[in-house]
């Protein structure tokens, strides 16, 4: 599992944001994961959980905004929600569309105390 | 309370490296592959049969990654090509950093093809950019058919699904249709090879690298 390893990235990114925002408190991070990410949420937060501990960030919370996998249509320009995998338009048929979305891995926002 | 807007990627750094890799990869026009399996898909094995087979003039070079022992890269070495195993201790991905690491004392532009040969894992490895051209999938007869709905991500992936150990089909419980019109569920465009260490497939396997390998001496295979 590298979602241990996934935890660390993002608390040096906001090591690298404290700097800019310095003496404000992060109280909350809020990620989004897409389901194409190849990240377990749950062991996620239970990876957050324990990298945390007895640490400054204890007090961070953690929200994760999950994303489903959304395609395009090239032939008619549909953009659907791909359930079950089935990635062909369900529109005009097409076969071969594109992801527009559940690829991301990404820090979206921190919250601060003012 | 306010809200600060970050919009990054969580692996920046991982996609940092990578962007610089692949700009030296494109620099010096070498095909790069990362190949990505479960523990005990024929990973290695595959390697050894295409490194057997490679056009000895041709300049290819490995990584290839384990959390412990050099085994692998004793049994690549003895083609001749150049060979370095990378241990992670215990991390169950390649990232970036350890590619540029590996990576540092070999000179670049004296190489055609490099070929990654991740850790056992369909999961891990999939978040990892390397800075490579294509990152191929292997899936065996002895696994189910459904590891493409189990494990989409690294199928949606990869360019290039190979389904190894065929010469078991006859003696395992595994419908190589079912497992292949699972793969084309999850990815309709994927490419599929079927092989074995016995030398099916070998000769398609071997003409896909070479083509991808012409397209990026010709410049018209540029990785994004």
């Amino acid at each position: 599992m590298h979602e241990l390893s996934i935890v660390s990235s993002v608390l040096d990114q906001l090591e690298e944001l404290k700097k800019q925002h310095e003496g404000a408190h992060f109280s909350k991070v809020g990620l989004r994961v897409g389901e194409l990410a190849g990240v377990d949420v749950d062991c996620l937060r239970f990876g957050f959980e324990c990298v945390v501990k007895d640490t400054p960030w204890e007090s961070l919370a953690l929200e994760i905004e999950q994303v489903a996998r959304r395609q395009r249509c090239p032939g008619c320009n549909a953009e659907f929600q791909a359930e079950n995998w089935a990635t062909a338009c369900p529109h005009c048929g097409e076969a071969a569309t594109i992801t527009v979305a559940g690829e991301e891995l990404q820090i979206a926002y921190v919250e601060v105390d003012e | 309370m306010s809200q600060i807007a970050v919009e990054k990627k969580v692996l920046n750094e991982n996609q940092k490296i990578a962007a610089e890799l692949r700009e030296k990869f494109r620099e010096h026009k070498i095909l790069v592959v990362n190949i990505i399996s479960s523990p005990g898909s024929g990973k290695t094995t595959l390697l050894e049969r295409t490194l057997e087979r490679m056009d000895k003039s041709k300049r290819v070079v490995l990584l290839t990654g384990d959390l412990q022992t050099e085994n692998d890269a004793t049994r690549l070495a003895q083609w001749g090509f150049p060979v370095k195993q990378i241990i992670t201790g215990g991390t169950c991905h390649l990232d970036a950093k350890m590619i540029e690491k590996h990576l540092a004392d070999w000179p670049l532009e004296s190489f055609d093809v490099l070929i990654i040969e991740n850790v056992g894992n369909l999961v891990c490895p999939t978040s990892y950019d390397l800075g490579e051209h294509f990152k191929i999938v292997i899936l065996s007869v002895t696994e189910g058919e459904d590891k493409p709905l189990k494990y989409p991500s690294i199928f949606v992936k990869s360019e290039l699904m190979i389904l190894s150990k065929v010469d078991l089909l006859p003696y395992v419980p595994f419908s190589a249709d079912l497992a292949k019109s699972n793969a084309r569920t999850v990815h309709p465009g994927i490419q599929i090879i079927e092989t074995s260490s016995k030398g099916d497939g070998l000769d398609e396997w071997m003409r896909w690298l070479e083509d991808k390998l012409a397209a990026v001496k010709s410049g018209e295979l540029v990785s994004a």
